[in-house]
């Protein structure tokens, strides 16, 4: 490039970004090589396949012969479709529910488990243990719960509230808060984990003084803290959203959205026209509303780590 | 830090001999909130592995959750010969090991080029990597049936090795360039002036400095290979073929009655990841945090 006809220009160009610190270079055919080969695995096992479905959800099609162009009548249909906005409904009750209840006991977890002492360790460890095992083994530890005379039931009608027992998978009303409450149990030492770290990185000294100038636990950690966690909790913010459109295993392990797709979330129900039923038109177009909702929140997540990486 | 806090001890006079038995106090409600809550966590799992050692009769005639009044082997032994676990480990195995190295090794390449040499929007191009990791694998299920159908690697393990290798990419090449670009250009810029072209200075500078963050990699991008669902129903349709969590769910419908037999099955299947945790916990949890927290 201009480095190699005047050389004499180099250092002035490196001094703007070409060459900081003097380690970035001109690059060498190797490099490119380094770059492209990854990139052109990426582009085409993800980025390619998502452009298809764009295209796919724009016909009719079963998999065989050729795809039928529709318009945007899959979408169409989506919004009459009864299954689908429950799905949708679904989605948002466990959007909330699954972040809402992860934040609030992974935080609290965090805070009681911030400073050392005798048995945090233990405790730690027994909640984050549960998020090295699959969605689906935990679904099945649940399964095995929430049996008609499994511990739930039981521990239920050993405190007096025989009453309360249930098919709680099977219920309609409460399959889909059953399923909740086990993918939470799992979440909850994930979030934990993020919040530990981002205690860490609080400033004590603040807090220190709050405490000398008289301030209660609760204000210290409402006008102390949690400003300071403000990066976390964008993180954590967008990563459950994220994570809660794209849940699937858990629900599949547990109900496969059934009883009468009450606890159906939009990437089970998307499933199922796929590859149960082989309506690969509408089934994309399902993905795509996943994608559009998602969108958002990638963003912000891409954001927010850009700017860790400015920073740093 | 006591010279600041002495003056106000020295006006409150009472909080200081209070302070100790405060703390005792505190200490006991903190073990007495802790030790409950953990439960909750524990003793799932206690559950689950008591029900999983014992026999089909016990649970038939006491029900699941009462205490034990046998131990079997039995729930283990058919979970791994009719129920096909041990083969589903092994082709996780075979899964797993291959897509950690091949996704690594290509993650530190690009990684290294979008680090170390002035590529034009190299910016830009690790976001454009990085998003590719955020997208909900949904909007790709249906064309990666299809394209690993046309490349003739559909229900094979190599087209399960390619999705994950392709999906995982973006995110360590991501965590691998924060690290890579930390390391000073001195070290690089030396062995370029005593001769070593771009590959060896990769290969004998780069990659060995970038071995803990490896580790962490290698450790989270295990559990979560090891641990998948999704790609594996989408790509593989041979029952035969299916990987651990695939094959435990068949299972599961297979042995609907036999709570023994599908405890010891999930337990089979939690096994594997635990151990990579328990052994690799520091690094495990550094590698959950990077990328994320900061």
């Amino acid at each position: 490039m201009t480095t190699t006809t005047a050389p004499a220009l180099r250092p002035i160009v490196s001094g703007r970004g070409a060459g900081r610190r003097g380690t970035l270079r001109r690059v060498p055919a190797i490099v490119w090589l380094f770059l492209l080969v990854p990139a052109a695995v990426e582009v085409g096992m993800v980025f390619w396949p998502a452009l298809n479905s764009f295209y796919i959800s724009l016909t009719k099609w079963n998999g065989l012969g050729a795809a039928k162009p529709v318009g945007f009548g899959n979408y169409r249909n989506l919004f009459s479709d009864d299954i689908f906005l429950g799905a949708l409904k679904n989605n948002v009750i466990w959007a909330v529910g699954f972040g809402g209840l992860s934040v609030l006991g992974g935080l609290a977890l965090a805070v009681a488990l911030n400073r050392p002492r005798r048995g945090v360790g233990l405790y730690r460890s027994a909640i984050y243990l549960p998020m090295v095992f699959s969605l689906a083994v935990t679904g099945l530890f649940w399964r095995v719960q929430y049996q008609p005379d499994g511990t739930i039931n039981t521990f239920l009608g050993a405190v007096g509230l025989g009453s309360w027992e249930h098919q709680w998978l099977a219920d309609p009303t409460t399959a889909l808060y059953a399923v909740l409450v086990a993918a939470v149990w799992r979440q909850v030492g994930y979030v934990m984990v993020l919040y530990l770290a981002g205690l860490k990185s609080t400033d004590p000294t603040l807090d220190d003084a709050a405490q000398m100038d008289g301030a209660g636990a609760w204000q210290r950690f409402r006008y102390v803290v949690w400003p300071q966690l403000r990066g976390v909790n964008t993180v954590v913010f967008a990563v459950t959203v994220i994570d809660s459109l794209r849940t699937f295993d858990i629900v599949w392990a547990m109900t496969q959205g059934g009883p009468y797709h009450t606890s159906e979330l939009l990437s089970t129900y998307m499933f199922q026209q796929g590859f149960t039923f082989l309506n690969l038109g509408y089934a994309s177009a399902i993905a795509v509303v996943i994608f559009a909702l998602a969108l958002l929140f990638i963003i912000t997540y891409l954001v927010r780590t850009t700017k860790d990486e400015v920073e740093a | 830090m006591t010279a600041t806090i002495a003056p106000r001890a020295a006006q409150r006079p009472v909080s200081a001999p209070a302070q100790p038995a405060g703390r005792r106090r505190r200490t006991w409600v903190f073990h007495a909130v802790m030790i409950p809550v953990s439960l909750l966590w524990v003793l799932p799992m206690i559950f689950v592995i008591v029900l999983a050692f014992r026999s089909f009769d016990d649970i038939a005639a006491f029900g699941t959750a009462a205490w034990p009044h046998s131990f079997a082997w039995t729930g283990f032994r058919t979970a791994l010969g009719a129920g096909a676990m041990g083969r589903a480990l092994w082709i996780s195995v075979q899964v797993t090991v291959p897509a950690v190295i091949v996704t690594l090794f290509l993650a530190s390449m690009a990684a290294y080029a979008l680090s170390r040499f002035a590529i034009p929007g190299r910016r830009a191009i690790l976001l454009v990597m990085l998003a590719g990791n955020l997208l909900p694998p949904q909007i790709l299920l249906i064309p990666v049936a299809r394209i690993t159908e046309s490349l003739g690697v559909y229900d094979t393990l190599v087209g399960l090795v390619a999705i994950h290798v392709g999906f995982g990419l973006g995110f360590y090449t991501f965590v691998l360039h924060g690290f890579m670009r930390s390391i000073p250009g001195e070290l690089t810029e030396a062995a370029r002036i005593d001769g070593a072209g771009p590959f060896q200075i990769y290969a004998r500078i780069i990659m060995p400095l970038c071995r803990p963050s490896l580790a962490a990699l290698a450790a989270l991008a295990t559990t979560w290979i090891f641990n998948d669902l999704i790609w594996s129903i989408t790509v593989i349709r041979t029952e035969a073929k299916l990987p651990v969590t695939a094959a435990l769910l068949n299972l599961q419908g297979g042995y609907v009655s036999n709570w023994n037999v599908v405890a010891a099955a999930s337990l089979i299947a939690a096994v594997p990841t635990a151990a990579v945790f328990f052994a690799f916990q520091r690094h495990f949890v550094s590698g959950l945090l990077v990328g994320s927290s900061k």
